[in-house]
């Protein structure tokens, strides 16, 4: 496999270096350590900076607009986009753009004119209502929210959890049973708007993100038209399926940028802290550490571009993109427990950014489907097809 | 389950009452002597010593006569929660908060209304 960049990647990655550097980290000098946004005026400044550069809206497909990257150029963007206090989730704190639900490019005319344009143009927000309380690693199984037929609607009640944004959402993409099916083809995918009579945001759920929560959500004899299914009764998992599988990579990039500036910044304490008459540097304990973090960094490095350029080429790149998410979201914390542990009693504290990556990159080892669930992906495409 | 209420007892807002508090980070809700609430704020990373860095700033500023607050390393995720809860309650977000850059979420909170008296 070759890791090298083309010049046109490689001017790329610059461009994103230098606009985290002299653009995004001044800014989080000023802000709360676990903050998710920037001030509205700083926002819009930047939005202009990178729609100028030509990268706003990085995910949106070619023909809708966006910039048309391959996939390992987004991800080496990715890895940029990532290396400042609040990138692993909020990259950049999102001014180059969103791209909206994956889902909705595969909505019919009508409904990519009510939800899908004015999402692309910043007039409305959506929300994905996927998982349940009894279970978000096999949804398929676990969907209780339940719809039936009544005329010319469809009536859905259940409930949903760890829902982001639903309570500032405009429309949800929510997923129901819809037969008796008790697998996933009995999962219909609606569009539905979140001011309909049922719709309810129950609480705000707490993590180990403070910048961030996520919601309880009920549907409560909530009726939505037939014309708001997304793509085709009982086939709405594939919907869902399909975007686990796509936001493996770039989720996996995320990671990485994050271990890679921990690193930096443990070798630049560790040449200049000096304990013992000496500096860390010199420690072999440390030095130690200092390797470890690299072999975790390259191997996660190394997953990630291979499952990328597998899915540039147009091969099946499932086993890969379950390997690179798992290899580094695992790898990544613990390239930062260990940079923390370098730093001492500094690397505990908020005045460096490694405590809130610490936090969140727990998360990342269960978000986009946890690490047994990509290790299950894997075995299931080693072993050859299903098993028992 | 709905959304969770402060219900901390209120405090005069006084140089003594914000020295007994440990610096810690969190939340507070700062009321007008009718019990109207009249700002909730949050006690970041950045503070020097926590809440009460920045309930001294608020008893400097005269923002109002009682509060009660909530220690919690979570405070801007509470802190947006107790925004929800207020909008819902009264409409609006208290008249501290009136600058409120970002849009505050929509939540079905059940149960009475949420009184600075309560």
């Amino acid at each position: 496999m070759d890791l090298r960049l083309s010049d046109e990647q490689q001017m790329i990655v610059e461009t994103v270096r230098r606009y985290v550097a002299e653009e995004i980290v001044p800014l989080e000098a000023d802000l709360d350590p676990d903050a998710g946004a920037l001030a509205p005026d700083d926002f819009d400044r930047l939005v202009d900076k990178t729609k100028e550069m030509g990268f706003y809206g990085l995910d949106i497909p070619e023909e809708f607009g966006g910039p048309g990257l391959d996939t390992t150029t987004r991800a080496l963007m990715a890895i940029e986009m990532s290396q400042h206090r609040a990138g692993l989730y909020n990259p950049c704190y999102g001014t180059f753009g969103g791209a909206g639900l994956a889902q909705l490019y595969e909505a019919t005319d009508e409904q990519k004119e009510k939800y899908l344009y004015p999402t692309l143009r910043g007039e409305k927000k959506g929300c994905f209502a996927l998982t349940e309380p009894s279970g978000g690693s096999d949804p398929a199984r676990a969907i209780q929210t339940k719809g039936h037929e009544d005329g010319d609607q469809w009536v859905l009640n259940g409930s949903k959890l760890y829902i982001s944004g639903a309570d500032k959402a405009d429309f949800a993409l929510v997923f129901a049973r819809t037969s008796d099916d008790p697998g996933r083809n009995g999962v219909t995918a609606f569009l539905v708007d979140t001011d309909t009579s049922g719709f309810n945001v129950r609480r705000v759920v707490h993590t180990l993100r403070s910048t961030h929560y996520a919601t309880e959500i009920s549907f409560d004899e909530m009726r939505v038209s037939k014309d708001q299914i997304l793509g085709e009764l009982n086939r709405g998992f594939a919907i869902a399926n399909d975007r686990l599988s796509r936001q493996r990579i770039p989720y996996a990039a995320g990671c990485l940028g994050a271990a890679i500036k921990a690193q930096e910044m443990a070798i630049e304490w560790a040449k200049s802290r000096e304990t013992f008459g000496s500096v860390l540097a010199e420690k072999q304990a440390v030095q130690w550490m200092i390797v470890d973090n690299e072999i975790d960094i390259r191997h996660a490095r190394y997953c990630i571009l291979e499952a990328a350029q597998k899915a540039d080429r147009g091969e099946r790149f499932r086993t890969e993109a379950a390997m690179a998410k798992l290899v580094a979201s695992e790898a990544s914390g613990r390239v930062v427990d260990r940079a923390m542990q370098i730093h001492g009693g500094l690397g505990m504290t908020k005045d460096l950014p490694l405590e809130r990556w610490y936090r969140e990159l727990r998360i990342r080892r269960v978000g986009e489907g946890p690490s047994e669930v990509q290790r299950l992906i894997m075995a299931r495409e080693i072993l050859g097809g299903s098993f028992k | 389950m709905a959304g969770i209420r402060m219900d901390k007892p209120w405090l005069e807002l006084t140089e003594t009452a914000i020295e007994a508090l440990p610096a810690q980070l969190g939340v507070y809700q700062i009321a007008e002597a009718d019990g109207t609430v009249s700002k909730i704020g949050y006690a970041g990373g950045r503070e020097a010593f926590g809440i009460r860095t920045a309930l001294g700033r608020e008893l400097a500023a005269g923002s109002g006569q009682t509060f009660r607050a909530e220690l919690t390393h979570g405070y801007l995720t509470r802190w947006e929660e107790l925004l929800m809860i207020h909008q819902h309650d009264h409409g609006s977000l208290p008249t501290g908060n009136a600058d409120h850059p970002h849009r505050v979420g929509r939540l079905s909170v059940d149960g009475t209304s949420s009184k600075a008296s309560e």
